[in-house]
This record gives C-alpha cells, sequence and structure tokens, in this order.
C-alpha cells in the first residue's frame, strides 16, 4: 500500500477514537454547584462574548473571577470568543451572560467536542505527522507506526475529549515550534512556540530549552554580525507576536499586570508547585536539544545541579487538578522526546503507561472508567505490538552502559535486559493490581486515601527512576551522527 | 523494519486486528443504540422469566420473539449471565429498560460473540492460497481479515445500531470455510443451526442445497464437468438429510410437540408488511417507487391523472406501512416472491434443477456452460452471493441491513480474482452508504463518516495493491459514481438540513440516498450475473479446492 493511504488510515484511526471516547462522560458532568474544566471553558465563551476586553480578567461585578474566572493567556481567551460566536449561531444560550451557567445539554457537549476535534485536526495531527515524518528515523513504514502511536496515546485523548480541555491547541503549537526549530525555519519555529506559550502558560516550562537552543545557534554563527542579526530577528518575531496578542490589554498599564496576576496567581501558593513540576519536564525535553546542538550542554548541567530539589518537591503531589495537565504536556513531550531515542521504546511504553495511570482518580471521579481502561490496553499492546518494544530492548540499546559499569563491580553474572524486562511485566502487574483495587474494592476506613496515594507513591517511584535513567542517558551518550546531519 | 518484528510471529497480525477492532468496539459502548437494543432486550427478559411455551406468544411489548428457537436458546443462555449484571433487565415489563448496566451487558455480550466471528475469519483465511515472501500488508490473507474483522457495515450495525449479526456470520462464514476444507458435514450443519438461529438465511438455502446436491451428493463430473448420474451417492444424501433434520428438529421439535408450530411461524414470517421499508432499501423496488413517484408527478402535470383519483401516497411515516403506487402496478408479495425466486433460480450453477427450468435455459444459453462446469467451493460462494444480492435486489420488505449477506462471501471472492475486487468496491462502497441512515444522530455523524473512510480507503488501497498488474480495478465511470457519494452526503446530511425543505419534505434525503445507491447495487448485481454468465474461463482458477 501507499504511504498516502497508510497515513490516512492511520489519522482516520486516530480520529475515531477520539471521538468515541467523546462519547463518555465531561469533567463535572452534572455537579453543581461548580461542574469542571467543561463549565470553566464554556464559562469562558460566556464571558468573552458578553464582556469587553478590559473586563475579562478582572472581578467586576459581571464577571465573577471565583467562579472559573479566566486563568489562561489571551490566545485562549481569544479561542473563547471565537467558540462562542459559532455558539451564538447555534444556540444563544448557551452563552448568555449568568443565564448559562452550568448550561447542559446533549447538543452543547457535541458542540464543545466538535470544537475539540477541529482545533485537534487543524493544529495537532498535522504537526505529528509531520513531527514523525522529517524527525524519525527508519523506513517510511515504521514512521507510519511511530505516528500511529502518537496519534493514539491515551493520555491526551482523555484529557481532551473525555475530561474536556484543549491541550491539542498548546502541545500542537509547541510541536509546530519544535518542527520550525528543526527544520532550520527559527522564525516561524519561534512564532509558533510563542503562540502556544500565549495560549497556555505551562509552556513556559517548555521555554527555556527554546531559549537556550536559539540562543546556542546565534553565539555559533558568531554574535559579532551574523548570530546577531539572527537573534534580533527572532527575538523581533517574539515581541512582535507577543505584542499582537496582548494588544487589547496593553492600553492602561493595570491591564497587564492584572492578566499577568491571573496567569500565576504567586498569591494562591501554587507557584512552588508549578516550579518543581517545570524542572521535570524541563530535564527531559533539554535532551532533546542537545541531540540538537552542542552548546545547550552546558544549561543542562547546570540543570542537573538543581535536579535533587525539584525532585524534592515532586514528591509533594498537591492541586490535583492542576498537576494533570501538567503532567499531560510533559508526558506529551516524553514521547516526543523518545522518538528521537527511537530504541528505548520499552521505556516509552511503560512510562507513558505510568503516567497515565497516575491520572486514574482523576479519570474514575470524571466517570471515564471505560474509555481508560480500553484506550490504555489499546495503546500498551499497539505500542508493544507495533514498534516490538520488547525485542528490541537489548542492553546497548537502552544505553545501559553506566549501570553495567556499576552492577559488574557487585553482580558479575547480572543479565540487566532481562530485568528490564521482567521489571517491565512487574511494573504493568502492579499497575493492573492497583486499577483494579482503586475501582472495586473499598479502601479501609482508617485510609482512606490509601489506593491514590499508592498509585501515585508508584507512579512517582517511576518518575524519579526515569529521570534518572534520562539524566544518565543525556549525560553519557555520545552525539548521534544522524540527528546532527538533520540539524547541520 | 518495525513490520518484520511483528511478522516473524507467523500469525500475531490476525490476533492484533482482532484485539484492535474489539478495543474500538468496546469504546463504543456508550453510542446511540436504536430500537434494536429493546427488542433483545425484551428477548432475554422473556425467555428469562416465561416458560417456552410462552416464548412465542408473549405480546407484552410490541418488540414480540420473531427470531427462530435457537436464537431464543442463545438468549436464553445469555439471561443467565445477564442477572449478574442487573437483574431488572430480566423483568418483561421493564420496557424500554437501559440501565448502564444493561447496557454495558448486551453490547458485551455483542463484543463477546463475536469470538465465533473471529474464529470463522480465521478458517476463512486457511482457504486462501497464500503467497509467500509478500508484504504484509500485501498478503491476500492479511486484506481478507481486515475486510472482514473491520467491516464497516458490521461495526456499526453490531455495536452502534445494535444487533448480534458477526456472531451470525461467523456461523455462516465458518460453514463457508468448512465446504472449502472438503468438511462438506461440518459445513452443513453449521449452516443448519444458522438458519434456526435467524431465518433470513434462507434467501441463501438454494445456493447451499444445489451445492450439496451438485458436488457432494455427486461424486464425480465427467471429463467435461458435466453431471455424472451413476456417481449419486445416496448414503451422502441420506446422512445430509438426517444432519439437517435433526438439527431442526431439535430448534422447532419442543413448539410442534406443544402444537405451536403455527404460531411460530407467524411470528416469524409475518405477511404483513409493505413492500418497501420505511427507509427504501436500495434495491430494484427503490427504483421503481421513484419512477412511479416521477410518473404521477408528470402525469398530474400534463393533466393525464386526476389528482384526487391517486392513492394518497405517504413515505414519510414511521415503522413499517404499505406504500400504494400510483401508476405502476402494486407489486404484491407473491409477485416479489417471483422475482426473486427467477432471480435466484436463473443463476444457479452446477445445478440440475435447471432441468425443471429448461425454459429459462433457453432464454439464456450461455447458462449452459456454467450448468456444465461446476466451479468448486468458488461457484458455490459466487452462487451464494448471487442468491443474497437477487433476494435483496427483489424482496419484499427487505432492510437495508440485509446488503451484509452478500457483501462479507464476496469478500471472500475479492482477494481472489480481480474483476470479484471490482465488484466488491462497488458494491461494498455503495450499499456501505446505504447504511448510513441507520445512525442518523448528530453525535455518531463524524464516527460513520471516520470509519466509512477507514474501510474505503484501506479496501481500495490494498485491492490495489493486491492486483497492481492489469490496470485500474475500476473504470472512470464507476470512480465518478463513487466519488459521488461525498457531494451526495454533503447535502444531504449537511447543506439539506439547513434549508427550508427540511420541515416539509424531510424524507427527500433519504429517498434521494436510497435511489442513488440502488444504481449503483443494481450494476453491481448486473455486473456479478454478467460475470457468472461469462465465467468460463476462469475456471481453471480453483484455488479454492
Amino acid at each position: 500500500m501507499e504511504n498516502w493511504s497508510l497515513i490516512s488510515l492511520c489519522v482516520l484511526l486516530g480520529l475515531t477514537a477520539r471521538w468515541a471516547v467523546s462519547f463518555h462522560s465531561y469533567s463535572g458532568a452534572g455537579k453543581p454547584p461548580m461542574f469542571g474544566d467543561y463549565e470553566a471553558q464554556r464559562h469562558w465563551q460566556e464571558v468573552t462574548y458578553n464582556l469587553p476586553v478590559h473586563e475579562w480578567y478582572f472581578n467586576t461585578t459581571n464577571n465573577d473571577l471565583n467562579y472559573w474566572g479566566l486563568d489562561y493567556p489571551p490566545l485562549t481567551a481569544y479561542h473563547s470568543l471565537v467558540c462562542a460566536y459559532v455558539a451564538k449561531l447555534l444556540n444563544p444560550e448557551w452563552v448568555e451572560l449568568y443565564a448559562s451557567r452550568g448550561y447542559e445539554s446533549h447538543s452543547h457537549k457535541l458542540f464543545m467536542r466538535a470544537t475539540v476535534l477541529f482545533t485537534d485536526i487543524l493544529i495537532y495531527i498535522p504537526a505529528v505527522l509531520l513531527y514523525c515524518f522529517y524527525f524519525c528515523d527508519g523506513s517510511s513504514k515504521q514512521k507510519v507506526a511511530t505516528a500511529f502511536c502518537i496519534l493514539l496515546y491515551p493520555g491526551l485523548i482523555l484529557i481532551d475529549y473525555g475530561h474536556f480541555q484543549y491541550n491539542s491547541v498548546s502541545l500542537g503549537l509547541a510541536l509546530w515550534g519544535i518542527l520550525g526549530l528543526g527544520l532550520g525555519w527559527d522564525l516561524f519555529g519561534s512564532l509558533a512556540f510563542t503562540l502556544a506559550l500565549n495560549y497556555k502558560q505551562m509552556e513556559l516550562y517548555h521555554s527555556l530549552p527554546f531559549f537556550c537552543y536559539l540562543l546556542g545557534k546565534c553565539i555559533k554563527q558568531g554574535l559579532t554580525w551574523r548570530g546577531f542579526f539572527h537573534l534580533v530577528k527572532i527575538s523581533m518575531t517574539v515581541l512582535v507576536t507577543f505584542a499582537l496578542c496582548w494588544m487589547p490589554f496593553l492600553s492602561d498599564p493595570k491591564q497587564p499586570l492584572q492578566v499577568l496576576h491571573r496567569l500565576f496567581p504567586v498569591g494562591r501558593g501554587l507557584f512552588e508547585d508549578k516550579v518543581a513540576n517545570t524542572w521535570c519536564s524541563l530535564n527531559v525535553l533539554i535532551k532533546i536539544k542537545t541531540l540538537l546542538s552542542r552548546e545547550t550542554q552546558l544549561f543542562a548541567l547546570t540543570l542537573l545541579f538543581v535536579l535533587p530539589s525539584s525532585l524534592k518537591l515532586l514528591s509533594k503531589p498537591t492541586l490535583w487538578q492542576f498537576k494533570l495537565a501538567l503532567v499531560n504536556t510533559s508526558l506529551a513531550f516524553f514521547l516526543f522526546s523518545f522518538q528521537v531515542h527511537e530504541k528505548s521504546i520499552l521505556l516509552v511504553a511503560l512510562l507513558v503507561f505510568f503516567v497515565f495511570r497516575s491520572m486514574l482518580p482523576l479519570l474514575l471521579k470524571d466517570g471515564l472508567l471505560l474509555p481508560y481502561v480500553v484506550t490504555s490496553l489499546a495503546f500498551l499492546f499497539l505500542s508493544l505490538y507495533l514498534l516490538s518494544a520488547l525485542e528490541r530492548s537489548t542492553e546497548e540499546e537502552l544505553r545501559l552502559g553506566l549501570y553495567r559499569k556499576l552492577t559488574q563491580r557487585w553482580l558479575p553474572k547480572l543479565n540487566l535486559s532481562r530485568i528490564i524486562k521482567w521489571k517491565f511485566w512487574f511494573s504493568l502487574a502492579a499497575m493492573a493490581a492497583l486499577s483494579f483495587t482503586s475501582v472495586w474494592l473499598k479502601p479501609p476506613a482508617k485510609l482512606p486515601d490509601l489506593f491514590p496515594v499508592l498509585v501515585s507513591v508508584l507512579s512517582f517511584l517511576h518518575f524519579l527512576g526515569f529521570i534518572i535513567y534520562f539524566n544518565q542517558v543525556q549525560l553519557m551518550e555520545p552525539q548521534r551522527k544522524k540527528s546532527q546531519k538533520k540539524t547541520n | 523494519t518495525v513490520m518484520a518484528a511483528p511478522m516473524t510471529n507467523d500469525q500475531s497480525w490476525f490476533y492484533a486486528l482482532a484485539l484492535g477492532v474489539s478495543f474500538l468496539k468496546c469504546l463504543l459502548i456508550n453510542a446511540y443504540h436504536s430500537t434494536d437494543f429493546e427488542v433483545h432486550r425484551n428477548w432475554l427478559a422473556l425467555t428469562h422469566s416465561l416458560p417456552v411455551s410462552q416464548w412465542y406468544y408473549e405480546a407484552t411489548s410490541e418488540w414480540t420473539l420473531d427470531y427462530p428457537p435457537l436464537f431464543a436458546w442463545f438468549e436464553y443462555g445469555l439471561s443467565h449471565i445477564a442477572c449478574f449484571f442487573d437483574k431488572e433487565m430480566l423483568v418483561v415489563p421493564n420496557l424500554n429498560y437501559a440501565s448502564p448496566a444493561t447496557v454495558l451487558f448486551q453490547r458485551l455480550s455483542v463484543i463477546v460473540a463475536d469470538v465465533v466471528f473471529f474464529y470463522a475469519v480465521k478458517e476463512c483465511c486457511k482457504c486462501l492460497r497464500e503467497d509467500k515472501g509478500k508484504d504484509l500488508l500485501g498478503k491476500p490473507s492479511f486484506i481478507l481479515t481486515v475486510l472482514l474483522l473491520w467491516n464497516f457495515g458490521l461495526l456499526i450495525v453490531d455495536h452502534i445500531h445494535f444487533q448480534y449479526n458477526g456472531f451470525l456470520f461467523g456461523v455462516l462464514l465458518l460453514s463457508i470455510a468448512r465446504h472449502c476444507q472438503n468438511r462438506h458435514f461440518e459445513g452443513a450443519f453449521l449452516f443448519s443451526v444458522l438458519l434456526n438461529l435467524k431465518h433470513i438465511y434462507l434467501y441463501i438455502a438454494p445456493a447451499y442445497g444445489i451445492y450439496l446436491l451438485r458436488c457432494f451428493c455427486f461424486t464425480q463430473s465427467n471429463a467435461d464437468g458435466s453431471l455424472q448420474w451413476r456417481s449419486f451417492s445416496v448414503v451422502r444424501l441420506v446422512i445430509l438429510g438426517t444432519i439437517v433434520l435433526s438439527t431442526f428438529a431439535v430448534s422447532f421439535g419442543p413448539f410442534i410437540a406443544l402444537g405451536q408450530l403455527p404460531q411460530v411461524l407467524s411470528r416469524l414470517f409475518p405477511f404483513k408488511r409493505g413492500l418497501c421499508h420505511a427507509y427504501w432499501a436500495p434495491n430494484i423496488w427503490a427504483l421503481y417507487n421513484i419512477a412511479d413517484k416521477a410518473f404521477s408527478i408528470l402525469g398530474v402535470k400534463f393533466r393525464l391523472l386526476d389528482i384526487n383519483k391517486l392513492p394518497k401516497a405517504s413515505m414519510t411515516g414511521g415503522l413499517v406501512q404499505e406504500f400504494q403506487h400510483s401508476v405502476l402496478p402494486s407489486v404484491s408479495p407473491l409477485a416479489t416472491l417471483v422475482c426473486t425466486l427467477l432471480s435466484i433460480l436463473v443463476n444457479l450453477p452446477n445445478s440440475n434443477i435447471y432441468t425443471i427450468f429448461v425454459i429459462l435455459s433457453l432464454l439464456q444459453p450461455a447458462l449452459f456452460k456454467i450448468w456444465h462446469r461446476p466451479n468448486g467451493a468458488r461457484g458455490f460462494l459466487r452462487c451464494l452471493v448471487i442468491c443474497a444480492l437477487g433476494s435483496f435486489m427483489f424482496g419484499w420488505h427487505v432492510h437495508e441491513k440485509a446488503i451484509m449477506m452478500a457483501i462479507l462471501p464476496l469478500s471472500l471472492l475479492a482477494v481472489d480474482s480481480r474483476k470479484d475486487a471490482g465488484i466488491f468496491l462497488m458494491l461494498s462502497v455503495t450499499s456501505h452508504y446505504s447504511l448510513f441512515p441507520l445512525l442518523f444522530t448528530t453525535q455518531e455523524l463524524p464516527i460513520k463518516i471516520f470509519l466509512m473512510l477507514l474501510f474505503t480507503i484501506f479496501s481500495l488501497a490494498s485491492l490495489k495493491t493486491l492486483f497492481r498488474k492489469g490496470g485500474a480495478l475500476l473504470n472512470p465511470l464507476e470512480v465518478t459514481y463513487l466519488l459521488g457519494l461525498i457531494p451526495l452526503e454533503l447535502i444531504c446530511e449537511f447543506v439539506y438540513p439547513l434549508t427550508v425543505w427540511q420541515k416539509t419534505f424531510p424524507f427527500l434525503p433519504l429517498m434521494l440516498t436510497s435511489v442513488y445507491c440502488a444504481l449503483g447495487v443494481t450494476y453491481a448485481f448486473i455486473r456479478l450475473y454478467i460475470s457468472l454468465l461469462t465465467c468460463s474461463d476462469t475456471t481453471k482458477k480453483t484455488k479454492m479446492q
């Protein structure tokens, strides 16, 4: 079969899975008075449609910020506004000020789901396809298989089409940014990433690598003339994009400050928690950049020194809602970054699966158990089958050189790759058991939170392992010739 | 390469496809389900809570038991698992009961029952000639597996609309596979079981009868392929008869003993229905209806007909109703029966019933060729498809779902010869599109389009790869016709609902769909018919033996 038909089959399967998941419940369905993320998105449509721009981020008589006040950057607000115009066309009740609070109906759910699907098709899916075709090694069939696995990645599908969010927009834009950088279109890349940043402030976590990479590239070209000019061009692009996005808020200095206050609610004590996760996701992401450019390795090293403290902070998970979106963002990047190391796919499957597992309590609350079980099993099965992960997990391919040296001193006859395989199945079994117990068994009366805590402890242990592993890989590994060739 | 790895484990791709489609089916559990869901819930309830003697008399719900006894026993068996999910669904007066546990159980029962279908597909793949060394995606068995397991019609009819066709087609395909493997007794047994599960398969019973008689009871043919009368094996006929009769005895015996046979039969064959369903199946009668409509409109316009004398034609109504033709003569059940019989009998290859229909044979001398050349399992399959398609084309009160009876066996032929592949593409795309009105809810609109595209693109691309040599599978006219489905879909489901006519003529898109599809199905039928008449040259390809 030709490539185009294979690709279209993959995309169609991805779309089918997405829409099939959307048949199920969403966050906060039928749970007044606050409902959930679904209501938040609907409320933003209501606010942006009915109120003038300068009231969007302020607590006014018409805008109660305590009821899902806007706390995303302007681009999200504009997106809501566009959606609101369509909603108004279809049914004015959906966006009526006040009256529409907590509005729920079958047709409205359809409309909201359709908006997610639309942005997904427009932004995320083309980015994934291009990414796989430009930046993955292997035959074209291998590329299609990789794209297929990314498209069917259950975390994103469940959060966007089950729980309800627009992660595909910010992730897709950031991915376009990576694509731009990878293809050498630095201006386009920085434009796309700035847009991502202006869609969801969470993308800040990924901004440092972008910055480092671009700066490093300029330095390499020589900061005196060519590099400097390049730097100016890039910074102009970023500044102009920012200015355009923030234009309606620039008339009065109070406005942008209030927006920033909404975006980064330091007063609410969230900041530390967010930063903690920043470092984690950064650490993983940096790896791509090191493959792209040598300069940034210095930055990675500095970041590594901050690692222990950030790990410590990670172990105190608070504000589950926020973390979820976060985990999801970094996760998708995990997945992409793994494609650079396509040989260590065994770990991808496990890691992705694990992060995903940690979402279980939330998804249970949303009544999304069935799609959760089905999509996770399907994904696990697919990634194992299509990418035949287990067969490829030999020691060198997993880059376990360091551990080998370490263990050989103590246990000379140890077969590491076999241990890893056993560990894989053991982890899976543990996860399955935990999922099962948290769904069907009642926790003992003394420890009502036993299962969620167990899930997060187990997931955390895995995260920890992966972070150590990736740092090791990043530091120990010689430059890969192929990826270097591409970036040059 | 990546694809090479799965191939090392020879059959693993089959399980991957089966598991993948099962995952998809599980995701569809919450999707829309039609009244057939309630039909089957009601059957669960009545078989569970009533004695056998009441099964075919019970009429609390309007959806009375109208499948043969073995299916009732199947429901009876299911009901014993159902009580672990939700006991309330097994109460007969609980009409339209659809608690989440009920939905889960009923959906899962369909998904699990499809295991029979998986097994049957696997057995069918064994009958195919395997090209070694080919790319996995170009293997006939791989293509056949996808065409059957991921069949669009089965997915939407069983797992969204709600029915147990997968399981039933599993029995049918398994019986076909057994015949291909020369295990004729098993095949005959399976088919008689199938008849007692759902009597719609009676339409293809002639193919089975003739095939078993001609190719199995007559043990030898002459050198030129004609019948050798002396080779008739009475033993085989007796064993076959015993198998079939005993199956029927087990199924209908209790009801005969209770003296309920007339009641059971009246439930199975309700003759009070109209020629066409509320939504016309895309067959000859859809074209007949539209011609009638056109004549009556023209007649009124040119004052040839008096508008007051025309019978009030209502095509917009709900369930089952009669449709009076205005100009063309109204069609009676008997007429369609004759038409169906003619279309089937005219086409029976390998049959000695032709001696009875000498006149017909004289009308079509080409048939002699086929009569002289029994074509083995391939000919049998072809005959089966013609029977199914013929009955679909001319049958009384045919439902559009009945087309699957032709499409699934045709898939087996499609991976075997390029001519059939072309016919398969035409028929499957057209008739799958004609299933669209089954799912009329907005929520399912994207999924039916995605799945349809998925299946169509796969079948087009894979069959094209399989028959790479020898030019295009479809001629430009056929391609144009198929592409015409896209604007048709856009008009019917996107543009038309926004227009003012939606309120006054809500049936127009349905009519358009069924007439447009009827053209394609009729064309495919004619092509299949012609290929049957001219297939004497392909007799050498007796691969399926």
